[in-house]
């Protein structure tokens, strides 16, 4: 039980010493990515090597025994570079082994006696060939500058002391001894905005709620990350759940609310696991439950999680499901604010937003305001995925250009093809192209071309990839999405998908792209909720930017990036097949027949398209006809 | 897994009434108990359907509307083996359709149904699992598989089929 500031200050201190005591910590992620790729494995074939090596300890043993030396192995959360994974870190010095199997193990533990690293475990540049020793050094990890992340990877996210080491629950400490409205303004100076999608100013809403009078007031943390391509809420609760949990406290603390709730989504088991932990470490820590910290405040947390909708991340939608109703969006006004869940004023703020609000408390407004852009101050994380060379969770300061992501943190477009396109706020944000590579990432800038900054899912396509097809894609999400509750979202959706569907079977008319536009703008204008306002984005700015490759589906009837099923045929050219049967044994729909080592043929009326054939042929022999 | 039995309505029904202890009898209690008989049975079965809105004092049909309206519950009966196919965006970029398809052919699923008729396996997509850095992305059971190709996850059912043979 921690009963004051300074018993915190203590406890921080000490167990920092524990840290520095031991010769070397391990860290190996088990972030979902690398768990399945086997990290838990290597973890415990790395504790194995330690104990065999009688070098194995743990901070709570440096310290009960006042002893030094000995190396610890924890699991931590995402370290972000899943394209690399299993990923393993040695602190102090942060050297960074990549792909690492269990049967490394042992070298890994030998290097950390005679002082070289393994070199086959170290990351190499693909393109320069360079080998980096330290993770700060690559430059996946050089341009970043994390917040929300900061303790990602870096700590035992099961382990609330680890937290309290790294300065944890310091920020709330300092809040809770000044008056709530000193709390209130300290983020509305630093003009912390929201990092859910909105950037609507989390201050803004706070001195809202703190303002109304009621006997019971609510804090709600939305962790529904519902776009498909983004995991930075999840890696947040996954690697650093206490984080969350103080920045919740803090909210509670300024606008007067004595409850509050984690609403998870359905597919985040793991993360749910961590925040129970963690609740109910920080319950039994005291810093959670009545008279925090000696403050006389008291806060209770609840863990919520989804059922799988992706509505329910829209604010009075998830106040309904929390209520155990179906998720559909109330009409705004009342904001939640005013009257919320059960009616009672309510601060629904993202987790990536709550996971700034410590550090703002901590460190200061202007230490916030010290990175990002003037009127997007602060960092953001992105979910770095598709055909970009590094993969992973990166958070840099607001106003990075796009290429600068794409190039120097993601490393460029894998295999050497050419970019076309990135995808930005999945499925109500926009296709960027070329031309906007050099825009800054920030909420107006990306505003001002119809994208959004959303949760930060950034997608990027080659030139294989089609844009018409990709714009079918999100509206096929986003209709099956639609709670059903406006007619022009539910049923304008749908038309939209279908006119999609019909373009990309080779069936669209020229006449059908005018006839997009014009149903996705009643669609933007005739919503209740944000899915709906939104939901036209991927087709309305991939129709503006991308116009010629629309036409080329419906006026020429070809797909130029060679995806779209309706629009190309395969044959196998018979003097380059051998016959070895592999396409036939691949095809799912068994449209390819032959006999072995004779040439083999497709039933093109059988045949799906898939073009698991042409991926299959070691002889380049399957071949796309027009 | 199912481990009550289910021609044993009782135990089904006990299992609800244990749900409704832990989680209270508020409305705001539904979803979780669904969850709980989702997760034990890995879909709602009828009667317990009922047997909830009854202990909770709710229309049938609210909890029919809440069962059908959120992707987690499913009112038909599972596979043994749950194969969820990620097709989020980043997914179905780096090509996760051609995956699923292949495990469809592998377990012999036809005209759009998604579980086989031995009840063995249900095959079905999902928007995002959050391990999209390792795109395309497989769930089995919940044990996910990553960076899967056609000829991977087929190989991947073989060896789940060889384990099952020797059991
Ligand atoms: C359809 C829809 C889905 C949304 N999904 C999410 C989500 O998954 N996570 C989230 O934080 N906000 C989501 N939002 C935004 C929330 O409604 C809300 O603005 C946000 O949680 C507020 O937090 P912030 O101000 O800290 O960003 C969604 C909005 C809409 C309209
Ligand atoms: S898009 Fe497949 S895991 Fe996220």
């Amino acid at each position: 039980m921690i009963q004051s500031p300074a018993e915190l200050q203590n406890l921080r201190d000490r167990y920092a010493k524990g840290m520095a005591q031991q010769k070397a910590g391990i860290l190996v992620c088990a972030g979902t990515g690398c768990v399945a790729s086997g990290s838990l494995e290597v973890h415990a074939a790395l504790e194995h090597a330690l104990k065999e090596q009688g070098l194995h300890t743990s901070v709570q043993l440096l310290l009960e025994e006042e002893s030094t030396g000995g190396v610890t192995a924890v699991k931590s959360g995402c370290h972000g570079f899943c394209e690399m994974g299993p990923l393993v870190r040695i602190d102090p010095e942060g050297v960074l082994y990549t792909k690492v199997k269990p049967v490394d193990a042992a070298d890994i533990v030998a290097a950390l006696d005679n002082g070289e690293p393994v070199e086959r475990l170290l990351y190499r540049h693909p393109a320069t060939q360079q080998v980096f020793v330290k993770e700060s050094d690559i430059p996946f990890y050089k341009h970043q500058t994390r917040v929300a992340l900061a303790n990602c990877g870096h700590i035992d996210p099961n382990d609330i002391a680890a937290y309290i080491a790294k300065d944890g629950y310091q920020g709330a400490a300092n809040a809770l001894s000044r008056p709530p409205q000193d709390v209130v303004d300290n983020v509305l100076e630093a003009n912390l905005r929201g990092r859910g999608g909105g950037g609507f100013p989390a201050g803004r809403k706070w001195s809202i709620a703190a303002s109304v009078d009621a006997d019971q007031k609510y804090i709600i943390c939305n962790g529904d990350e519902g776009d498909p391509g983004a995991f930075m809420d999840r890696s947040v609760m996954e690697g650093d759940p206490h984080r969350i949990i103080e920045g919740m406290l803090i909210a509670g603390y300024a606008i007067g609310a004595s409850q509050g709730y984690i609403y998870v989504r359905a597919e985040y088991p793991l993360a749910v696991e961590r925040l129970r932990q963690a609740l109910s470490d920080a319950e039994a820590w005291g810093l959670l439950g009545d008279n925090i910290l000696g403050t006389g405040f008291s806060f209770a947390l609840h863990v919520k999680e989804g059922a799988g909708a992706f509505v329910c991340g829209e604010e009075s939608a998830l106040i309904a499901s929390i209520e155990g109703e179906r998720g559909m969006p109330r009409p705004k006004p009342p904001f939640p604010a005013v009257a919320g869940l059960w009616n009672k004023p309510t601060i629904i703020n993202n987790v990536e937003t709550l996971a700034n609000v410590p550090d703002i408390l901590r460190r200061g407004v202007d230490w916030f305001k010290n990175s990002g852009t003037p009127s997007s101050p602060g960092t953001k994380t992105f979910a770095l995925t598709g055909e970009v060379a590094n993969t992973g969770l990166i958070e840099v300061p607001m106003g990075l250009t796009v290429r600068d992501v794409v190039y120097t943190i993601g490393g460029g477009i894998r295999k050497q093809m050419a970019f076309k396109a990135v995808q930005i706020g999945g499925p109500s944000g926009g296709c960027l192209t070329e031309e906007h590579l050099d825009l800054p990432l920030d909420y107006d800038s990306l505003q001002q071309v119809g994208a959004m900054i959303g949760s930060g899912g950034l997608v990027v396509m080659n030139e294989e990839t089609c844009i018409v097809e990709v714009a079918r894609f999100f509206m096929e999400f986003t209709q099956n999405e639609s709670c059903g509750k406006c007619v022009l979202c539910r049923e304008g959706t749908r038309r939209m998908k279908e006119i999609l569907q019909r373009i990309v079977d080779g069936q669209g008319a020229e006449s059908d792209l005018g006839l997009l536009e014009e149903v996705g703008e009643s669609v933007q204008a005739g919503s209740l909720c944000g899915l709906g306002k939104t939901a036209p984005n991927p087709v309305l700015t991939t129709l503006q930017y991308f116009e010629e490759e629309y036409l080329a589906h419906v006026r020429d009837k070809r797909c130029p990036a060679g995806v779209c099923p309706g629009l190309k045929t395969f044959a196998i050219a018979a003097e380059d097949c051998v016959g070895c049967s592999k396409c036939a044994r691949v095809c799912p729909v068994d449209a390819i027949s032959g006999k072995v080592k004779e040439p083999f043929v497709i039933d093109r009326e059988a045949c799906i398209k898939c073009g698991a054939c042409v991926d299959a042929c070691k002889f380049g022999a399957v071949v796309e006809v027009a | 897994m199912a481990s009550v039995d289910l021609q044993n309505e009782q135990s089904g029904i006990e299992f609800v009434e244990q749900s409704v202890q832990k989680w209270g009898r508020s409305p705001s209690a539904l979803i979780p108990i669904l969850q709980d008989i989702q997760q034990q049975y890995r879909y709602l079965p009828e009667q317990l359907l009922t047997h909830a809105a009854t202990a909770l004092e709710l229309p049938p049909a609210s909890v029919y509307g809440v069962a059908t309206f959120y992707a987690q519950f499913s009112l038909d009966p599972k596979g043994k083996y749950l194969i969820k196919v990620c097709d989020g965006t980043a997914c179905h970029v780096r090509k996760s359709m051609p995956v699923y398809e292949a495990i469809r052919k592998r377990v012999r699923l036809v005209d759009g149904k998604s579980t086989t008729e031995d009840m063995q396996y249900t095959v079905e997509t999902v928007s995002c699992l959050g391990a999209c850095g390792l795109a395309p992305v497989v769930t089995i059971n919940d044990k996910v598989y990553g960076q899967m190709t056609p000829d991977a996850i087929t190989a991947i059912i073989d060896m789940l089929e060889q384990q099952e043979g020797e059991v």
